[in-house]
């Protein structure tokens, strides 16, 4: 096995680290009072994180030079949209009963349901093309267009974290702060390419 | 310059390929076992376990009500839940995380000044309080976030206090103050409500009935997370009007300010009773998570005492007043 497979190993099996933990507290019964909100914030909160992650490996592989890197990103993306299909699905069984009607309903009344809910979609087609087939029958420059759709989901995952805070901003301040350095990264990484050119 | 350094090394000295696996494997082994203990780690310095349970001491003589609204049919919540799952944002905004940070916190001596439009205003400390009839009522607890517990609180009607300092014929409105300690409260200065806490009531709603002072629950005195030594229970409204830890209690004849409408005027009202025909645009207010259940159980207006104090809202409309 090279470095690359067994990588990618450890990898997988740290990003399972935290669902292994949910699932073994709320075995054990030692999950809080309330389970049901404790794994919706969880499961939320790993989502936007694994967005960040993914974010971060074209960063991290310029500046250091660790181009292997990018042998990972589509797991990471992958678990992203894993942690939001838990959080998803949460929501609409425990706190929605499956009723179409009560999620509808709510996607209208709340807009932070809204924003969550747009930002989770714009994930499934970036799942559904991750494939090495999905990758070539787009060929790689649209592909690339398509996957800046996570720049979208994660301004919509940190923008969903904070509307649903009541008062105490602190950890959506933190993600955003965080988000602005991303983003950032690519703002002046296009702007240095243009001033090649010219 | 190559051949004599591979000259250099011996033969023998070369690892054969097999212990250089068993060698790599066994680095690998220890990568992975390394840091998926890591990320548990990390895992766990987030989400700590719930404090060790401290025990308050027992309150003597409680005496227990017959009537049904005083001890409801339905199942109580463990003293676990109760006491691991709170809103005291003086200490931290996290639920989970109340318990802990409020170990320390000192709730003796403890002095309650009772004042205002009053005839004879009187500063209490907390041992006249519990020295007065102590009674167990047992209530449903709504918070306005869409989840309730069933909640045994040992305690005396508030009316009992108000009667001893005599409110004036003035008197309309009653006003509340949490202690404000930042030496003991960390985490005041990211709450994002203005402190200190203050709430209100109707000077009709203070002195009915079911409107208790708990100084404990389950037979015992309150934990310091509850809102230790004395906080306000009104089952009716939402959990955010049973303000805690109190120091200072103002009869007034202006509707006094409540700290939640000063920070989102447009979410949270001056009334606040449990309402499930009143839309709020974070939380369903129709339906409600009781602590222990898994499906949703409908909210009930008045949280359920609508037969004692829909009477106190005649006429109002309460979409208006909310």
């Amino acid at each position: 096995m090279n470095d690359v497979k067994f990588n990618k190993i450890v990898i997988f099996l740290n990003s399972l680290v935290p669902l292994a933990l949910l699932a073994w507290d709320a075995w054990f019964g030692k999950i809080g009072a309330n389970p049901i909100e404790f794994f919706l914030r969880t499961t939320g909160v790993l989502t936007i994180v694994f967005l960040f992650v993914t974010l971060s490996i074209t960063p991290l592989r310029k500046y250091y030079g660790w181009n292997q890197l990018v042998k990972f990103r589509r797991m990471l993306g992958l678990y992203a949209f894993f942690y939001g299909f838990l959080h998803l699905i949460t929501y609409s069984i425990f706190d929605k009963s499956l009723s179409v009607s009560a999620i509808v309903g709510d996607i209208w009344e709340r807009p932070f349901v809204a924003v969550g809910m747009a930002s989770f979609f714009l994930l499934i087609p970036l799942a559904v093309s991750s494939t090495n087939g999905a990758i070539k029958r787009l060929g790689g420059k649209n592909w690339q267009r398509l996957h800046r759709l996570t720049y979208l989901a994660a301004i919509g995952g940190v923008v969903h974290f904070w509307m649903i805070v009541k008062s105490d901003l602190t950890y959506p301040f933190l993600f955003a702060l965080v988000l602005a350095g991303l983003l950032g990264y690519r703002i002046y990484a296009a702007f240095e390419k243009l001033k090649v050119k010219n | 310059m190559v051949s004599k350094m591979s000259d250099d090394i011996k033969s023998s000295k070369i690892t054969d390929e097999k212990t250089y696996l068993n060698r790599r494997n066994f680095m690998r082994a220890g990568l992975l076992a390394g840091t998926t203990l890591a990320t548990a780690g990390v895992y766990r310095f987030i989400n700590p376990p719930p404090p060790k349970e401290i025990v308050t001491a027992s309150i003597e003589d409680i005496s227990k009500s017959e009537i049904l609204v005083y001890k409801t049919a339905e199942k109580v919540n463990s003293f676990q839940e109760i006491t691991n799952y709170n809103n005291f944002y003086e200490f931290s905004t996290s639920k989970t995380a109340v318990a802990r940070k409020a170990e320390d916190f000192v709730t003796r001596p403890w002095t309650i000044e009772v004042g205002g439009l009053a005839q004879n205003p009187q500063t209490f400390g907390i041992e006249d309080l519990l020295k007065f009839a102590q009674e167990e009522r047992i209530y449903r607890f709504r918070c306005v976030e869409g989840w309730s517990m069933v909640i045994p609180w040992v305690g005396f009607p508030l009316k009992t206090l108000l009667d001893k300092v005599e409110p004036l014929g003035t008197a309309k409105y009653v006003a509340f103050q949490t202690l404000y300690d930042p030496k003991q409260m960390q985490s005041s200065f990211s709450a994002g409500i203005d402190l200190p806490y203050v709430e209100g009531l109707r000077l009709d709603e203070a002195v009915h009935p079911l409107t208790i002072l708990a100084t404990g629950l389950y037979g015992k005195q309150l934990p310091n997370q509850n809102g230790a030594p004395i906080r306000l229970v009104v089952p009716w409204k939402y959990g955010f009007k049973s303000i805690k830890s109190i120091v200072k209690i103002t009869l007034t004849d202006v509707e006094p300010p409540i700290t939640w409408n000063i920070a989102v005027p447009r979410e949270y009202g001056f009334y606040s009773n449990v309402n499930p025909n009143v839309r709020h645009p974070r939380w369903s207010q129709a339906t409600e998570n009781r602590i222990g259940e898994y499906t949703r159980r409908e909210t009930l207006m008045f949280n359920g005492y609508a037969d004692e104090v829909a009477s106190l809202y005649n006429g109002m409309d309460l979409k208006k007043f909310f």
